[in-house]
């Protein structure tokens, strides 16, 4: 492939294997015996279990056993929890109700595993589930997260009265009530963010296999943070202590989120693995993705905003029903609270900010981080109030952001975060101009003449990426630290093996991390790489969520290199006898500065493993390896400019314009930055048109199929999104990366949302804005105007 | 899936003598309904006897004043087919949009009318067209083979041959998109007949199914013009509402789509 640097259009090193069909995932394994699991789930949302019969299903051909939660909990297997502390305002720790990898007692959601049956194959495991009889006993059920926290809402667990996790506040109240009392002008919203089905390509899977001599677990699964999961299965659940545990996460087909936590089927595998006495095999099917994938977002929110007389934002107040599930899922405490609220301040100078969030129980799926995680509710909320605020007071909405922009830096926001970098009005000035903003009201005119109603919607997103600072998380409540290791392993030849504890499941690590390598010792591509998703052969590591793996993967790497990078200039410097400091690497040589003395790379590397001749006192071998720990969140933010036509006789809306301005800080490789924004901006624009996991008020789950959970597809996208990047470099880690994962799926909603009201001037809108609702916006539009 | 078993029927008796002999048959065709419902475990046939492969159960051919479609007749073949394009535009168009390519390259006519889906394409085109089907046992007309929601006149043991359209003066196909399913949400075919009679059959909205407007057709026929029914609305009491949908969005949705299609059929 040749040496590619920072910022080389590198062509990704794993397509080779992906489109060639080649990849390696879960459902790829196979090992002898094995056996397949099926789950027997809840088809009710909140019921007694009176009792469950298996004989039937036992006499069925090819089954080995039937397991319940009875033998579960009796195994001394852990309830699974959430590991992100999250304190009441009046101090009290939230409320956690106990989760059980197979529920013994009582149900609730549909979809809740009771038991699992294994067999000698998938059908056969399936055929005998069905088979098992198993008596509920109804409970009225909760779906609506308001109604759940009122007087006389179903109780899901003992251990949350009136359904409430946690009644948090962020803020100050007694400052921001004060600007609300000598506002000139106050807007005031209800905002709703709309519940998502994560939908990875891949489903979950998994394949646990126990060796009875070695008293040893293995398991293969889709995982973001294989590490993680270890951890959390040995420590929590009781699973097998750590070094009796190896897991695998091989190639992995997108998580967005959905793959970080640890789920009851997983765990479930491994421990049937050992009860039945043969590797266990559990693919998950499309529909039970919808019924037990954690969710995301479900925020109902009403948010206030003072500004003065001369339109500077003096003030914001925002309450938020977090909707939680049924139950905590493993960090979705931190998701509506650390990972939202601190992000309301936006890229504005708000002097004063209170928010109040309050978490609750529904008999619904467990909701948790996906795709921005957080950042999209606070960034939507943000952003729809700006543009209103800047539509009541009469002002153009980029100039009304543009007013109100921070400026100098570092700056300190009234919710916890310091932002250290960032130019908002070049981002704002790129995308403005990419959109031709000056020329709209003339294309508004022309779609007027087509009968079509023509928008245009801003978004100026920031948001906090390279989740973060060990102690800073450990202080907010997070049960583990969030640095991230790394290690540089060159081989006697040169060739060099990179061990990292960030984890690939679509971002393209092996090629952008392989870049770094290339640039730093200017080595072929080809000679390096990436090793990632083993507990077995990576030291340790956080895994891949957050955009973290630049910012913290890629900054542990860099620290390993430059140990590398030492060693090998002394040992250099040692064989052509010259100062250490003379030494410069250069082409994949290290050359001897001001003369024609030189060696190869991979003659280094031999010196350090044949270990005939090295500097006094060196050890043999050159690997080292690195722990890097964030010092700061980092702060990627841009504008996003949407611009949709509105049928109004269908009440359908076409995304005529997309254009993103993003401040990523260093990037490694544009082509996969451009990839990744694409991806996050289909995200969004699915949120703000097409998607919503819908209940009904039984607690059935409407949305299980794609027959009716609408994704996003090609023709829903305009013909091609305007990207551009500015760089302003994040002072907080080596490379001066920021992270571009999710900055798509944060930004690109309210910049829709604000679009379509602005064409069918109508602001009661809420995500997802289908034909139906618009269409009768646009009714009533006109029915006013008639008026 | 439940276990079943797989048959290919070499010809149309061969399938008839195959449907007789099993316990629970179903015919499958382009398994494009089948396949997925029985994934879905929510059909169980211990037989599957496929007429995919039977020759005289294929083909597109010009029969009198009318295009003859064979029933194993893939939705592409009739989408790429020059005969169709050239009398009966608008049914190319339809089966252009039905599903996406692999569904197209599979999928055929038979299986979607034998189906009946309240949401499928074609069975606009055939109330509208004033299609003949042929089957095992009898000639039927659209009217009198699509009898309600996923429900036709066609016995157990009866299978679709052949579609016969006869070619209309004017005909055009309007769908709206199931914004998530792709199927109809409405979609209207409207033709005018040699004899000045107009047909306009409204998929996607009904609970029943397709169903006629006599009242549009009336309008149509005096005046064939998109105006002529922009002011018809059909009545939401008996259209579909969902979560995609209500049954008053629906209404409005048959009407726009009237008028596009009339527009389109020029
Ligand atoms: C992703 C997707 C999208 C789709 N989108 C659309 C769409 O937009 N519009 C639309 O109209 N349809 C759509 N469909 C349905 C598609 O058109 C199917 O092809 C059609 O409904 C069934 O045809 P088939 O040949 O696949 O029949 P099969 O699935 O094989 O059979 C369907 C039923 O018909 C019976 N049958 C089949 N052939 C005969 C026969 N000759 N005589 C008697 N009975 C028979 C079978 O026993 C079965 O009950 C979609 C399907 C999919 C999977």
């Amino acid at each position: 492939m040749g040496v590619e640097g920072i910022g080389a259009r590198a062509r990704r090193k794993e397509d080779k294997r992906f489109i060639t069909g080649k990849g390696k995932y879960t459902d790829d394994m196979t090992v002898p015996g094995m056996g397949y699991a099926a789950f027997v789930r809840s088809p009710h949302a909140h019921a007694k279990i009176v009792s469950i019969d298996a004989s039937a299903a036992l006499d069925m051909p090819g089954v080995d056993a039937v397991l319940t939660g009875e033998q579960l909990v009796g195994d001394g297997i852990g309830n699974l929890i959430c590991g992100w502390m999250i304190h009441s305002k009046d101090g009290s720790p939230m409320n956690m109700g106990a989760w059980r990898a197979l529920e013994p007692e009582i149900v609730r959601h549909v979809g809740q595993a009771v038991a699992v049956v294994v067999a000698d194959t998938a059908a056969q495991a399936k055929d005998a589930a069905e088979a098992v009889m198993v008596e509920y006993e109804e409970l009225d059920a909760v779906i609506d997260p308001v109604a759940a926290l009122e007087e006389g809402a179903p109780q899901l667990h003992p251990e949350a009265p009136n359904n409430l996790i946690y009644d948090w506040e962020i803020g100050h109240e007694a400052a921001a009530n004060a600007a609300f009392d000598s506002a000139a002008h106050v807007t005031t919203m209800e905002i709703h963010n709309n519940r998502l089905a994560p939908n990875p390509m891949e489903p979950r899977a998994a394949l646990a296999v126990y060796d009875t001599a070695e008293e040893h677990y293995t398991l293969y699964t889709t995982s973001q943070n294989p590490h993680v999961a270890r951890l959390v299965l040995s420590a929590f659940y009781n699973v097998a202590p750590e070094h009796k545990l190896r897991v695998i996460a091989p190639d992995v087909g997108g998580g967005f989120g959905s793959k970080i936590y640890i789920y009851p089927e997983e765990m479930v595998c491994l421990w049937a693995s050992k009860r039945v006495g043969r590797p266990v095999k559990w693919v998950c099917d499309r529909t039970e993705a919808f019924l037990t994938d954690a969710h995301g977002r479900d925020h109902r929110s009403v948010a206030e905003m003072a500004l003065d007389a001369d339109h500077n934002i003096t003030g914001l107040r925002v309450k938020t029903v977090a909707n939680l599930g049924a139950y905590m899922s493993l960090f979705s405490s931190s998701v509506p609270t650390y990972l939202y609220a601190t992000l309301l301040s936006g890229q504005y100078n708000i002097p004063a900010i209170h928010a109040n969030v309050k978490a609750v129980y529904t008999n619904t799926v467990p909701v948790d981080a996906y795709r921005g995680a957080g950042r999209p509710e606070a960034t939507y909320l943000l952003e729809r109030m700006m543009e209103t605020a800047a539509r009541e007071i009469g002002m153009d909405p980029a100039e009304f952001r543009r007013k109100n922009f921070i400026r100098s830096f570092p700056h300190q926001t009234p919710v916890i975060m310091c932002y250290d970098a960032g130019d908002y009005d070049t981002t704002l000035d790129a995308a403005m101009k990419a959109i031709d903003y000056a020329g709209f009201p003339a294309r508004k005119a022309e779609a007027a003449s087509r009968g079509k109603l023509r928008g245009i919607g801003f978004s100026c997103y920031i948001e906090a990426c390279g989740i973060a600072p060990s102690a800073a998380v450990g202080s907010l409540g997070a049960g583990v630290g969030l640095w991230e290791s790394a290690e540089v392993r060159v081989n006697p030849v040169g060739t060099i093996e990179v061990l990292t504890g960030s984890h690939s499941h679509g971002q393209g690590h092996e090629t952008t991390f392989a870049q770094l390598i290339s640039e730093r010792f200017g080595l072929d591509m080809d000679a390096v790489s990436i090793v990632h998703g083993d507990t077995d052969k990576v030291q340790f590591g956080m895994g891949t969520y957050g955009s973290r793996s630049g910012a913290v993967g890629m900054s542990a790497i860099v620290k390993a290199l430059d140990k590398v990078e030492a060693k090998a200039k002394k040992i250099a410097a040692h064989l052509m006898e010259a100062a250490e400091g003379d030494i410069q690497i250069e082409g994949g040589e290290l050359k001897v500065a001001g003369t024609d003395k030189k060696l190869s790379f991979t003659e280094v590397a031999l010196a350090a493993y044949t270990a005939h001749n090295l500097p006094e006192g060196m050890e043999p071998g050159l690997k080292e390896g690195a722990f890097y720990d964030p010092t700061n969140f980092t702060f990627p933010a841009g504008t996003y400019i949407c611009e949709v036509e509105v049928d109004p006789e269908t009440g359908k809306t076409e995304i005529i314009d997309f254009v993103a301005a993003d401040d990523f800080g260093k990037i490694i490789n544009p082509m996969i930055v451009e990839g990744q924004v694409h991806g996050g901006l289909t995200q969004g624009i699915g949120q703000a048109l097409l998607e919503n996991a819908t209940y009904d008020d039984s607690g059935q789950l409407i949305t299980a199929s794609y027959m009716d959970y609408c994704m996003p597809r090609a023709d829903d996208l305009p013909a091609q999104f305007q990207l551009s990047t500015h760089e302003t470099l994040c002072p907080g880690n080596p490379l001066g990366m920021k992270g571009c994962g999710e900055a798509g799926a944060i930004g690109s909603p309210p910049a829709v949302i604000n679009a379509i009201t602005d064409a069918i001037e109508n602001n009661a809108l809420d995500m997802p804005a289908t034909p139906e609702k618009v269409w009768q916006l646009c009714r009533a539009q006109m029915k006013m105007a008639a008026e | 899936m439940y276990e079943t078993t797989y048959h290919r029927a070499e010809s149309v008796e061969n399938a008839v003598a195959l449907l007789g002999g099993a316990d629970d048959p179903k015919i499958l065709s382009g398994g494009q309904t089948l396949l997925p419902t029985m994934k879905q475990r929510l059909a169980a046939p211990s037989d599957l006897i496929d007429v995919s492969r039977i020759a005289d159960m294929h083909g597109i051919c010009e029969d009198g004043n009318a295009i003859s479609i064979g029933a194993a007749t893939t939705h592409a073949e009739v989408a790429g087919s020059d005969l169709v394009k050239a009398r009966i535009p608008g049914l190319a168009k339809l089966a252009g949009g039905i599903g996406d390519p692999a569904v197209r390259h599979m999928g055929t006519l038979g299986g979607s009318i034998a189906n009946n889906d309240p949401a499928a394409d074609y069975p606009s085109a055939l109330v509208a067209l004033n299609a003949t089907i042929s089957t095992t046992k009898r000639k039927l007309s659209a009217e009198e083979f699509f009898t309600g929601m996923f429900e036709t006149a066609l016995d157990e043991d009866e299978i679709v041959l052949s579609v016969s359209f006869p070619v209309a003066e004017k005909s055009a196909y309007a769908k709206y998109p199931n914004p998530a399913s792709r199927y109809a949400m409405a979609g209207v075919f409207v033709a005018r007949h040699g004899d000045g009679t107009v047909r306009v059959a409204v998929t996607g909205a009904g609970q029943n199914g397709v169903f006629r407007s006599a009242e549009m057709e009336a309008a149509l026929a005096a005046n064939f013009t998109p105006e002529a029914v922009a002011g018809i609305s059909v009545d939401a009491d008996g259209l579909l509402s969902d979560i995609h949908g209500s049954n008053a969005y629906r209404a409005n949705l048959v009407t726009v789509m009237a008028k596009r299609a009339v527009a389109a059929a020029g």
